[in-house]
């Protein structure tokens, strides 16, 4: 298991040198320097500036260097906060994306799950129905829509809860709320058919002829082995989550790595768009790594 | 196909053709604006109110239409070629060739999408093309991943070894015994892949690096709106409410087409799954 964690590890690490790379290109391509403003700076001053941060160099040196301070663990000074380090504003930011993340996937799985067995369970009945028709509503509602309609009714109308910034638990409801909805939708109909599946299996009907309690076949017999197909998409899930987050930082005004990004992209502050792509992008493989193992977990077979 | 698969049909049919005729169909021009109508209210006038500089919001929806369509549909085909294509070579020939490729595909996967969609956007210089080239390049690998997957099984059917058998080319067994088989497979990928499509689109849009105005798709619209959504939910709720629907209907429709062209999926153990 171990030695498994650390092997994927290792596959992480040119994943991440190649989105690395990836961005630095790209962002080069952007037209546009960090340092043009409405009023042109003179020339000497500029070019001071641009000697500061080495952008004076050939693009493959900045690459090479930004590559080898990346390997120490420095992602270099932002442009654009001056004085202050991109691990720095990362350190701030972080944890309120990841709190806000981590949160949505509890509305995922606490809503999408349950609601799910129920409707297998009562497959065709007018709840099973309901249930069916929500999820897919929850399916089409683009985040944003759903926060906005949120923040809309529940804070200005109805005034329950504050419609926007990130100051205690009271603040995180709603966005948890509007990020993990469309998802929890999803997982919802995949639960119900993966339980569905199972429950038509003939272990299911020995399990009921044995005569245990309905509660112990749907819990113990049935989820238990309709749970690898939902196990295997909470890793793509993640990753959607984690960018989807961007929106609903954006709508609820919450200083997390999303909004700082979108900020960055306009200022062509370069180390600070990187800076976020990589967390992200450590998160997204992480997040398939946990996935992984927890599916060995579950499933001896897949043990290698 | 059912009730709902069929509605959203007309639906979508609606929507489309509203957003090609759109200057016929449209009662004031996208860009008029009349101060007397300044965040105008729903009227008879004006059905869904006009905004900020009084310009008729229906108008401006249908005309919104253009974009966010055009945008979805043409993504995703170009998308779905791209993906058939690389799929379907990488599926068919196998071996280290397929595990090269598909290892391609895996990075591209480990990319935070959103994150360059958004670079790649504001790289293009924000407007449809930016949008369109960003959105391409994020999109077309599930499609390659689903075609590698279908031909992978599909190259092993006895069929396609007498075709081989019988002296049939590489392109021909490609194109005319495994392709057809594919097709159905592909109408309901693109019909699920345009929702996500303008589902990105719009989110772009909305918060402010997608299409810029004066052009304006459904989430152009929805982000100015958000901005008066206090006092005037109106110029936020039709944009919300038509891209709603939209995705909506692409995705009753895709699961009617899907049961439809899959008899397999439509019963399993004589009930109905999914």
């Amino acid at each position: 298991m171990v030695i498994f964690f650390l092997k994927r590890v290792l596959h992480g690490v040119p994943v991440l040198i190649v989105v690395a790379t990836l961005t630095f290109i790209i962002m080069r391509l952007v037209p546009g320097g960090p340092f043009d403003e409405e009023k042109k700076l003179p020339p000497e001053i500029l070019a001071n500036i641009q000697a500061k941060y080495h952008l004076d160099k050939p693009i493959a040196v900045q690459y090479l260097f930004y590559m080898k301070q990346l390997a120490q663990g420095d992602m270099g000074p932002s442009y654009k906060y001056i004085g202050r380090d991109v691990t720095d504003i990362l350190a701030d930011t972080f944890p309120v994306s990841i709190t806000l993340g981590l949160l949505a996937l509890l509305v995922v799985v606490g809503l999408g799950i349950p609601a799910g067995v129920w409707s297998a369970y009562r497959q065709n009945s007018a709840a099973d129905r309901i249930c069916v028709f929500l999820a897919t509503l929850g399916i089409s509602v683009p985040s944003f829509v759903f926060g906005t309609v949120l923040v809309w009714m529940i804070s200005h109308k109805l005034h329950w809860l504050p419609p926007a910034l990130w100051e205690g638990p009271r603040y995180m409801i709603l966005p948890a709320l509007a990020l993990g909805a469309p998802f929890a939708g999803y997982i919802a109909r995949l639960t119900r058919s993966a339980v569905l599946e199972v429950l038509a299996s003939d272990y299911i009907r020995t399990a009921r002829a044995k005569g245990l309690n309905e509660s112990v076949v749907l819990l113990k017999h049935a989820l238990k082995n309709s749970i690898y197909p939902i196990v295997s998409v909470i890793g793509p899930l993640t990753a959607g989550l984690v960018t989807g987050s961007f929106v609903i930082e954006f709508i609820f005004s919450i200083p997390g790595m999303g909004g700082f990004f979108i900020t960055a992209v306009t200022n062509r502050d370069y180390p600070l768009i990187m800076g976020v792509t990589l967390v992200y992008a450590v998160l997204i493989v992480l997040a398939n790594i946990v996935v992984d193992m927890v599916y060995m977990w579950l499933d001896p077979r897949v043990r290698v | 196909m059912n009730w709902l698969s069929k509605s959203s049909a007309v639906f979508l049919m609606v929507v489309s053709l509203a957003a090609v005729f759109a200057p016929w169909v449209a009662p004031y021009s996208y860009e008029t604006q009349n101060t007397l109508n300044t965040l105008a209210a729903p009227s008879f006038d004006h059905w869904m109110g006009a905004d900020r500089l009084g310009r008729d919001l229906f108008s401006r929806l249908i005309y919104g239409a253009r974009v966010s369509l055009f945008i979805g549909v043409s993504t995703t085909l170009l998308a779905l070629l791209i993906g058939t294509v690389y799929g379907a070579i990488s599926g068919y020939v196998g071996g280290k060739t397929d595990n090269v490729m598909m290892r391609f595909v895996d990075v591209v996967f480990a990319l935070p999408d959103l994150l360059m969609i958004i670079l790649v956007t504001v790289m293009m210089g924000r407007g449809v093309a930016g949008v369109f080239i960003a959105l391409t390049l994020v999109s077309w690998v599930t499609v390659a991943r689903l075609v590698r997957g279908e031909v992978l099984r599909i190259k092993e059917y006895t069929y396609v070894e007498a075709a081989r058998a019988l002296g049939a080319g590489h392109s021909r067994v490609l194109l005319r015994e495994i392709l057809p088989n594919i097709l159905g497979l592909m109408v309901v990928t693109l019909t699920f892949r345009v929702p996500v499509a303008i589902l990105a689109e719009s989110t772009l849009s909305f918060i402010g690096l997608g299409i810029a105005p004066p052009f304006s798709s459904w989430g152009t619209l929805a982000n100015e709106g958000w901005k008066a959504i206090k006092f005037y939910p109106h110029l936020i709720l039709y944009p919300s409410l038509a891209i709603f629907l939209t995705i909506l209907s692409f995705n009753f429709l895709g699961e009617g087409l899907r049961d439809y062209l899959d008899p397999k999926s439509r019963t399993r153990f004589g009930q109905r799954t999914g």
